[in-house]
């Protein structure tokens, strides 16, 4: 036991005497929650349009300031031929022009019919459906009240309710995915680098001729970084409950236990990555390509999983993150409790012995 | 000029003789470039619908059956009521939830008037709002065809009536791959560039070798150079690797020339090595090099506008955007795959990226120090 605190004291001497390092650790969730907390929205506004009016009277006018006064639109430039939308588009910053034909207020006037066009940069498929609703929105009210909002006969009503997350906040989704991402650089990254780099270095020599078994070698250069992750998941989750008024809903508890077995299974994959590799440089390829990309391509953090074709969501189900993140997300924001994420808990630590397991096995005692 | 010979001599060396490095240069981005498009599918379809209908009659029917032919929801489920309705939520086997209410038909038709009543799961905003969307659109136009199975409108439409069309420039199959590949690629070289950069001359520094090369009448430009030239070399085979991919896999081919995509990788390139070399000068270990390198990335990478649109963030973080030469290579490749841009049109970019080469590049000579 003495021996394994000094071991674990040795550690600790290697990550708090590399200031950089520490400060990286240590401050990289907080930036990331910032980040993902405050600047990244999935939500569209200030966009910038153009504006194409071949019309020039009073309707268009009318349609044209209530389009400006809306938070979703900022027009930035009035064009003058049909033949401007292609240059304006080619330079880049507008996403959607609106067109009104010659005559409009006329058409509408005498014909009850006129004409709008809204043609959208399309290169973001998800920017151009969500801005061309927008406006069509704005154009839809704007009829309704020049009609005077006579009621029409059997209306159907929609009543609508936004669960969960009312305000539509990015960081509901974002907070349990940098927990993820978080998790899994410290815990894999650093210890697969730790121990190839005592490879590297040669000191493995020495602690491999110690009397110690090569269990309690493992077990000690795990210890530091489960406790510094720990570190960083109260931080995090301090961020997001005061900085930016995620709740956490369900039990703290067992948030905090699953973040453990989620660690754990992370500490496990990065000694399987150490044991299998003798270079830094390739063992931080390894857990940057086979760790940090699939994390955060395939856990469904940033891209829906059900949109994934069927290999995609096959390989989804061994990146442990994937799993991880739907706990917390239940925990966290659902509020749900152990009864309805027992399955989930149920893979994670299956993983977690499959690949400490696999890691002790290959843990080689002698040097080649 | 000898010594850089000699120099460049011994970094291609140094890279072809490492297999492993070697392997993870062509291999890894070529692979992501083959995954990751089809996993970064933002585009909003599949959404699950259950359906409470406490009415059972025609209209609710044909309402159901009109929501499962629109082909934007799977109407899987079926609940009697709103409770276990809300279960399928929590257990995401559902995203929405539609409650149609007892006597629904009766009450349109007698009253008028009826509600529907509508629930999202909104921890994913983007989906819960073109969801909402489409499912309102689609009762809309129910409710159209029921109108005018009341009514009979007279021929001459007495309500005013704007007409909207709309079209979708440069990408009218809305294919979320067109807009994902140019800035997956974009992100490939970036990372290969910078880490590598950074890692190599840590490396020397740990190994010791750099104590050789700084007894040695080498200068600190030739020093710099030696180490840059080889990995830009990198950068724009991988950069070539990438754009074969995009036609083969993709049938991607750019609208613009490859000649103006190439001109402003060759000058962005410089500066991502750049900040590469400048991270080396400021470290000691690979360990503090990645990690910082990495640091640098995820910010740059976040905020480039890769997955979330620029426009709609903050100013502080649109003001980091501005320094961000990953960002300007997004918007770049972006333009003149999609729309084809020409050099004309990115002008302002380039003279940008061109400052960041010369700031970063400056700083690193300036920073590495021949003596320890």
């Amino acid at each position: 036991m003495k021996q394994f605190l000094a071991f674990v004291k040795k550690e600790f001497y290697h990550i708090f005497r590399d200031k950089r390092t520490m400060f990286i650790l240590l401050g990289m969730p907080i930036m990331q929650i910032i980040i993902f907390g405050f600047a990244l929205t999935n939500e569209v506004k200030n966009s910038r349009i153009a504006i194409l009016d071949n019309a020039k009277d009073q309707s268009s006018i009318d349609l044209i300031n209530e389009i400006d006064a809306s938070q979703y639109f900022n027009i930035e430039e009035y064009l003058h031929t049909y033949s401007d939308v292609e240059k304006i588009f080619k330079k880049g910053t507008i996403k959607l022009v609106v067109v009104f034909p010659a005559n409009f207020q006329e058409d509408l006037q005498h014909f009850n019919k006129a004409q709008v066009q809204l043609i959208a940069d399309a290169s973001d498929p998800n920017v151009a459906n969500t801005l061309t609703n927008y406006a069509t929105a704005i154009i839809v009210n704007y009829q309704d009240r020049i009609t005077n909002q006579r009621k029409l006969p059997y209306t159907i009503n929609t009543e609508f309710r936004m669960l969960y997350n009312p305000q539509l906040k990015g960081a509901y989704s974002f907070v349990p995915g940098v927990m993820a991402m978080i998790l899994m650089l410290v815990c894999t990254l650093m210890t697969a680098i730790t121990i190839v780099r005592e490879k590297e270095m040669g000191t493995m020599e020495i602690m491999l001729v110690s009397p110690m078994q090569p269990f309690i070698i493992i077990l000690s250069k795990a210890v530091p970084y489960l406790l510094l992750s720990m570190i960083n998941v109260t931080s995090i989750l301090l961020l997001s409950v005061f900085a930016l008024d995620v709740p956490i809903n369900g039990s703290l508890l067992l948030l905090v236990g699953e973040s453990i077995l989620f660690t754990l299974a992370c500490l496990a994959f990065g000694l399987f990555i150490s044991t299998s590799t003798d270079s830094q440089q390739t063992a931080m390829f390894i857990s940057l390509t086979g760790m940090l990309l699939p994390t955060m391509m395939l856990s469904g953090f940033m891209f829906p999983i059900e949109n994934m074709p069927l290999p995609l969501r096959l390989i989804s189900n061994i990146v442990p993150a994937r799993w991880y993140y739907s706990i917390v997300k239940d925990v966290m924001i659902k509020g749900l409790g152990i009864r309805d994420i027992w399955k989930e808990t149920l893979v994670l630590a299956g993983m977690m012995f499959f690949l400490l397991a696999l890691s002790l096995k290959k843990f080689k005692i002698r040097l080649a | 000029m000898r010594t850089l010979k000699f120099l460049l001599q011994k970094e291609f060396r140094q890279i072809f003789r490492d297999p492993g490095i070697l392997r993870i240069i062509f291999m890894m981005p070529a692979i992501q470039l083959l995954i990751l498009p089809w996993a970064a599918d933002y585009e909003v379809k599949n959404i699950n619908l259950t359906l409470v209908d406490h009415d059972h009659s025609t209209y609710s029917q044909q309402l159901a059956s009109k929501i499962a032919a629109s082909g934007y929801f799977h109407l899987q489920n079926y609940s009697t009521t709103y409770k276990t309705a809300l279960k399928d939520i929590e257990l995401d086997r559902s995203d929405l939830i539609l409650e149609i209410p007892a006597s629904f038909e009766k009450t349109l038709v007698k009253e008028d008037e009826a509600s529907l009543f509508m629930a999202v799961n909104a921890i994913n905003g983007t989906k819960a709002n073109l969801g909402g969307a489409y499912l309102r659109s689609i009762i809309q136009d129910y409710n159209r065809e029921v109108r005018l199975k009341w009514i009979q409108f007279p021929r001459f439409n007495p309500e005013l009536n704007i007409e909207v069309t709309s079209s979708n420039w440069f990408n009218p199959q809305m294919n979320y791959k067109y807009y994902m590949v140019p800035g997956i690629l974009v992100i490939l070289v970036t990372m290969v560039g910078s880490f590598l950069a950074s890692l190599n001359i840590v490396k020397e520094k740990e190994i010791g070798t750099i104590e050789q090369i700084n007894v040695s009448p080498v200068k600190k430009y030739q020093f710099i150079l030696g180490k840059l030239i080889p990995f830009w070399c990198l950068g724009l085979i991988i950069m070539t690797i990438g754009l074969t991919i995009a036609r083969l896999a993709y049938g991607i081919i750019p609208a613009g020339s490859l000649l103006t995509i190439y001109i402003f990788a060759a000058v962005y390139l410089l500066s991502i090595l750049g900040i590469g070399l400048l991270i080396s000068t400021y470290t000691a270990t690979q360990q503090q090099a990645m990690l910082i390198s990495f640091f640098m990335m995820m910010v740059f990478i976040l905020l480039g506008g890769l997955y979330t649109s620029i426009d709609s963030m903050p100013d502080w973080a649109k003001a980091i955007t501005r320094v961000n030469p990953v960002s300007y290579f997004i918007d770049v490749m972006r333009m003149v795959v999609l729309k084809g841009s020409g050099l004309a049109d990115i002008k302002s970019h380039i003279f940008t990226v061109i400052g960041f080469a010369v700031v970063f590049n400056g700083w690193a000579i300036l920073n590495y120090r021949k003596r320890s």
